[in-house]
């Protein structure tokens, strides 16, 4: 099947003038908090191990090096230099990741990801809820555990909940042998994200926090009513998740055994397995001062801003007119 | 057969399901951003002509399924078989059975162009063009000059469909049908 090429814009006029008037408020606002702006590389050496992340391989040719990554996110470079002492920092990035394509994806997106020295998850929200709220000049988010909102709209505990029951909760949407592979994690997902996510922030944004220890990722985690749970905090506005962060896990032997972890899994499910990013573990070794991120898309938010359904209704040029 | 993985669904795509062919209407790719991607997908059975609502994981495939549209000129049936033959000078025929032709049966007219579905080399269902021109065999009298006031009649076209049209229709007149609804367009000069 060929198409003709589109040569115009998927977005209007006016969403392209949205889109700069938003950089421009983010970019005042972490002035304004004297933070500093960074970039790092878009090719880096190594990708991620994250089992649902598929990274973009690259071809470069230079000196002695090939091959190469379009990073998913600028996560472990921006860490690298939070472990030099430069403090606070920030990031409006370009990421990239295969396979993503829909109403709210597009495989290259903007992404604002900034760190704050000394700051634990909770105090990073209140700074989340102050760029957002500021930005749509909506309410203050609420906050609800992800135990609390999966049981409420999902009708069962993402943590006393048995694998078979949790599988047996999703047998309305997948085959029998495909819940065979699905796993815990991969239940709680589709529940999450086809039950629970399109009831969050309808009213008001809300923060998800609390999540499970086994969807930490590169979160600290800790007891809560006797579970092991996530310093994770994801923000939803109008059902739709708007962010990503962590208060930041600094130990380097645990990252290094989640990494494996993932690489692991990655065997199981037939992915290929990433090379760990050495030079980041180094890092870590070297010392992450005690810190919290957070990942934002920059698109999204410009979706919510405008109430438009379709990201292409925000991107220049989506990748099928690229 | 080639096979298609969720990265590559999308609207007409025809595939196999539980063994049957099935076309793609819609594809909706959800997944949390750090989490387990699905893809939601609406179907619809080309056999049974049901609509199915499927979930793929990312990356789960399916087969392809071995359907063509083709342009065929109908040719005549006898009485077991339409028979339809293709457009592009091949003369090739395809006879279609009554489960294929089904509701396109009274749009069907000798010399016309169909689409054909083909299933695996075998017709699968027939779609008549969204408007077809047919002439009138039986009506009631027309009422010359009420032309503009309301009322309708039914009315026998050439291929035994029944459409309702304007009183002041007559028999003989041709007429334009829209075949998906079934509605009396407009009368046709009569070359």
């Amino acid at each position: 099947m060929t198409c003709q090429p589109v040569w115009q814009p998927a977005a209007s006029q006016a969403a392209l003038k949205s889109r700069a008037q938003q950089l421009a408020f983010v970019r005042g606002f972490f002035a304004k908090k004297g933070l500093l702006e960074v970039e790092t590389p878009i090719i880096g050496r190594c990708g991620v191990t994250d089992v649902h992340l598929d990274g973009i391989h690259a071809q470069v040719a230079v000196g002695s090096r090939t091959g190469g990554w379009l990073q998913t996110s600028p996560e472990y470079h921006m860490k690298r230099l939070l472990a030099t002492g430069c403090g606070s920092i920030y990031q409006v990035s370009r990421v990239f990741r295969d396979g993503e394509q829909g109403r709210r994806h597009n495989p290259e997106f903007s992404m604002l990801e900034w760190y704050r020295v000394d700051y634990d998850d909770v105090m990073l929200m209140e700074e989340v809820s102050d760029l957002v709220c500021g930005w749509l000049e909506c309410q203050r988010p609420s906050i609800i555990q992800y135990r609390d909102a999966l049981v409420y709209w999902a009708g069962i505990d993402p943590f006393s909940a048995t694998d078979r029951e949790l599988a047996q909760r999703c047998e309305k949407w997948l085959e029998p042998e495909q819940l065979a592979s699905l796993g815990r994690d991969g239940c709680l997902d589709l529940l999450m994200s086809f039950v629970v996510e399109p009831n969050l922030g309808r009213d008001r944004p809300v923060f998800i926090t609390g999540y499970p220890a086994s969807q930490a990722s590169l979160a600290k985690t800790s007891q809560l009513d006797g579970y092991e749970v996530a310093h994770r905090f994801e923000l939803y506005v109008d059902g739709l998740e708007l962010c990503n962060g962590y208060w930041e896990l600094t130990d380097p032997a645990e990252q290094r055994l989640r990494f494996e972890a993932d690489n692991a899994q990655r065997r199981r499910s037939g992915k290929p397995e990433m090379e760990l990013d050495e030079a980041f573990l180094a890092a870590l070794e070297r010392g992450l001062p005690e810190c919290s991120g957070v990942a934002l898309g920059l698109d999204r938010l410009l979706m919510l801003k405008l109430g438009v359904e379709n990201i292409d209704e925000v991107l220049a040029f989506p990748f099928e007119r690229s | 057969m080639a096979s298609y993985s969720t990265n590559e669904f999308r609207g007409g795509l025809k595939v196999l399901l539980d063994g049957d062919p099935c076309i793609i209407l819609e594809n909706e790719f959800v997944k949390p951003g750090k989490g387990q991607a699905f893809n939601r997908v609406k179907l619809r059975n080309l056999m049974s002509n049901r609509v199915w609502e499927r979930t793929f994981k990312s990356g789960e495939s399916l087969e392809a399924a071995d359907v063509i549209d083709l342009d065929m000129e109908y040719l005549y049936t006898d009485g077991e078989f339409w028979h339809f033959m293709l457009t592009d000078g091949s003369f090739e025929q395809y006879p279609a059975d009554a489960k294929a032709v089904g509701d396109a049966m009274k749009w069907l007219k000798e010399q016309d162009i169909y689409t054909v579905t083909l299933y695996n080399g075998s017709p699968l269902s027939v779609t008549p063009p969204n408007f077809v021109e047919l002439e009138v065999v039986d009506t009631d009298p027309g009422m010359k000059g009420d032309t503009a006031q309301g009322g309708s009649k039914p009315a026998t076209l050439s291929t035994g469909a029944v459409v309702n049209v304007p009183l002041f229709i007559t028999i003989g007149e041709v007429l334009k049908v829209d075949t998906r609804s079934g509605e009396y367009m407009n009368r046709v000069k009569s070359s």
